[in-house]
């Protein structure tokens, strides 16, 4: 039972502003993802909530207990660390059994939990193992089974896959999400990899140079950005966007095309839409196809439009050829609008 | 068959490879064992068959040179001071070196960089001038002449190798495995002596017997600075200089053999330290 409010926290490394002003209230049981390149601060934000870093300023709330001037051990936390940090000296069992064994736990309940959570994480075959006899994948689930079995309030992962081969994360990912949904902690994860986020989180707080972007459910994310960088640096080809101009009554032209857009003053704005929503049309934008690139189930096409790249993701039944003319129409309803100052979403 | 022919120079290669692999090693080994073996043939050889020509290669096991040795008058006490120095400075030298490399490894404080330059400093001063200055204000607290004062001595001439040591081994151990602990339910101390130190002790071993040995081959400082209580080297150095070579021989025997023993019962540290995996 344990909500994590963070509040107005900041962090200087020297000269070096690591997070700016994050404010962050976290549900209980809920799985919040920190997505963002590297550097933007969201290993930083987990260490402080951990109790590894201090906040320059700011508060950190689990539960109903104030926890930034406590150390690690007093937090009500446990974490999984990106090169696992299993100990090499001890074995599995001691390992899963070392933090409740510090917390003096009578014996039997150490067995019993670290019986429970290894099976939980299916490597009650390995517990007399030591670390450097076991796969990387092995270790992860050590790791994770270590922290399940302190039985936490709030679980902190810093990107406890990114050190497995691609197979395995695929897999790992699906037990973690269904692990994690069943000991009903509330979790921190971190990760680059805005696929795993948008798969396992309840909420992804999206990270750019020290700041939290957005805070949103994976398809708020996606579908409704909170500014240009969210929406490109989510989705996989990104956002495509070009300039509009003001024609007045709600009407902006883009490429050449009238589109329907927000009634509002300024004379420019940023037209953006993701390329699965723009479908081949008698009316719509032109452009020149410059790559085709067939997927199986879609085409990947780069365009140019008024010397702007520009990717449309299109059925793969449609026969196009680089160098060929096309006629684009976006489709409605999936239209955002920047604002090229500012950057953020105009309504 | 012209399959056989085919293979006639890679065999070649791969047998000349062999050949000088293992006439490397038994060059090593005869480099190391050799000198070895002639000490302990000769001091097993009755004062005749020292000096005479040809010599046997086959110890007659004559134990007199031990022997006058083992009743030589201030011999034991100066063994016994030898490994009393030695094992002091072993452990002044980790306890000062230990935390100090482990500060090194973890922390980040002013003047670290000079820090680790002037750690290698003190071995930039040869002994002989240090020597004097040290053996006067040793006299005027009364630490001449001790143990303890010898054994502080050659603390400093162990300790740069001891936070060397120990500071590349703190720094091969993941901070993460630290700060795991710490999430576990550890503070600094606890996370240091149920993860850190299990994983260091063969490392911290080794460059404890590192000290040992600096200690017990130290000759010049314990010439200087011990009078009544002196080491076996210097106890060797002042008996053995007048003496006749079958003598010398078995003094220089006595010198090698306990540390060779020490080494010996100890080597599998002083590989962990030098990496080499023995597992």
């Amino acid at each position: 039972m344990a909500e994590i409010k963070i509040k107005n926290v900041a962090k200087r490394f020297g000269s070096y502003q690591a997070l700016r002003s994050i404010d962050l209230t976290i549900a209980d049981q809920e799985f919040m993802v920190l997505l963002g390149a590297s550097g933007c601060g969201k290993t930083t934000l987990l260490r402080i909530v951990a109790g590894l870093d201090a906040p320059t300023e700011g508060e950190v709330w689990i539960g109903d207990r104030r926890v930034d001037h406590l150390p690690p051990r007093d937090r009500g936390i446990a974490m999984v660390f990106q090169n696992y940090a299993v100990f090499p000296h001890l074995t599995v069992f001691d390992n899963i059994g070392f933090g409740l064994r510090m917390h003096k736990l009578p014996n039997e309940e150490v067995a019993r939990r670290v019986e429970r959570t290894a099976s939980l994480m299916h490597i009650d075959q390995l517990l007399q193992r030591y670390s450097g006899e076991l796969s990387g994948g092995q270790r992860q689930r050590v790791a994770v089974a270590r922290a399940l079995a302190m039985e936490p309030d709030v679980i902190l992962m810093d990107e406890p896959l990114s050190n497995l081969d691609a197979l395995l994360r695929l897999e790992m990912r699906a037990e973690l999400k269904g692990v994690l949904a069943e000991s009903k902690t509330t979790a921190i994860y971190v990760t680059h990899d805005q696929v795993e986020a948008m798969s396992l989180a309840d909420r992804i707080s999206v990270m750019n140079g020290g700041l939290i972007v957005q805070a949103a459910t994976p398809v708020e994310v996606y579908r409704n950005p909170a500014e240009r960088f969210v929406a490109s640096f989510i989705g996989n080809p990104p956002m495509n966007f070009l300039p509009a101009q003001n024609e007045g009554e709600g009407k902006w032209r883009v490429a050449g095309h009238s589109v329907d857009g927000p009634n509002a003053g300024g004379d420019e704005l940023v037209f953006a839409i993701r390329p699965e929503d723009m479908h081949p049309s008698a009316t719509g934008i032109q452009a020149t196809a410059k790559v085709v690139e067939p997927l199986g189930p879609h085409l990947l096409v780069t365009c140019d439009i008024e010397g702007a790249m520009f990717r449309a993701v299109l059925d793969s039944d449609m026969s196009i050829r680089a160098g060929e003319a096309i006629t684009l129409a976006p489709q409605a309803g999936r239209i955002r609008w920047f604002d090229p100052q500012t950057s953020r979403a105009v309504a | 068959m012209s399959a056989v022919v085919a293979d006639t120079p890679r065999t070649d290669a791969v047998r000349s490879g062999r050949v000088l692999y293992v006439a490397s090693v038994v060059l090593l080994c005869a480099w190391v064992i050799v000198p070895l073996y002639f000490l302990l043939v000769n001091t097993l050889s009755s004062p005749e068959a020292v000096t005479s020509f040809p010599k046997s290669f086959i110890p007659a096991f004559n134990l007199g040179s031990l022997e006058f040795f083992m009743n030589f008058q201030g011999m034991l006490a100066a063994l016994k001071n030898s490994v009393l120095v030695a094992t002091l400075t072993m452990i002044l030298s980790i306890l000062i070196g230990a935390p100090a490399g482990y500060a090194l490894s973890r922390f980040d404080f002013a003047g670290k960089e000079l820090f680790r330059l002037l750690v290698l400093l003190t071995r930039a001063f040869p002994l002989p001038l240090l020597a004097l200055p040290i053996a006067v204000m040793f006299i005027n607290v009364g630490l001449d002449d001790t143990v303890f004062g010898l054994a502080l001595v050659h603390t400093t001439l162990a300790v740069p190798f001891a936070v060397l040591i120990t500071f590349s081994l703190f720094s091969g151990i993941p901070t993460e495995l630290e700060e795991a602990a710490w999430t576990l339910g550890c503070t600094r101390l606890t996370a240091f002596t149920k993860v850190v130190l299990p994983l260091i002790l063969p490392g911290i071993t080794a460059s404890a017997i590192f000290a040992f040995v600096i200690s017990w081959n130290e000759v010049f400082a314990a010439a200087v600075l011990t009078i009544e209580n002196r080491t076996l080297t210097a106890f060797l150095l002042q008996s053995l200089a007048e003496s006749p070579l079958y003598l010398k021989f078995a003094g220089g025997f006595i010198l090698v053999v306990p540390a060779l023993i020490f080494i010996f019962a100890v080597r599998k540290y002083l590989f962990a330290m030098w990496g080499i995996a023995n597992r």
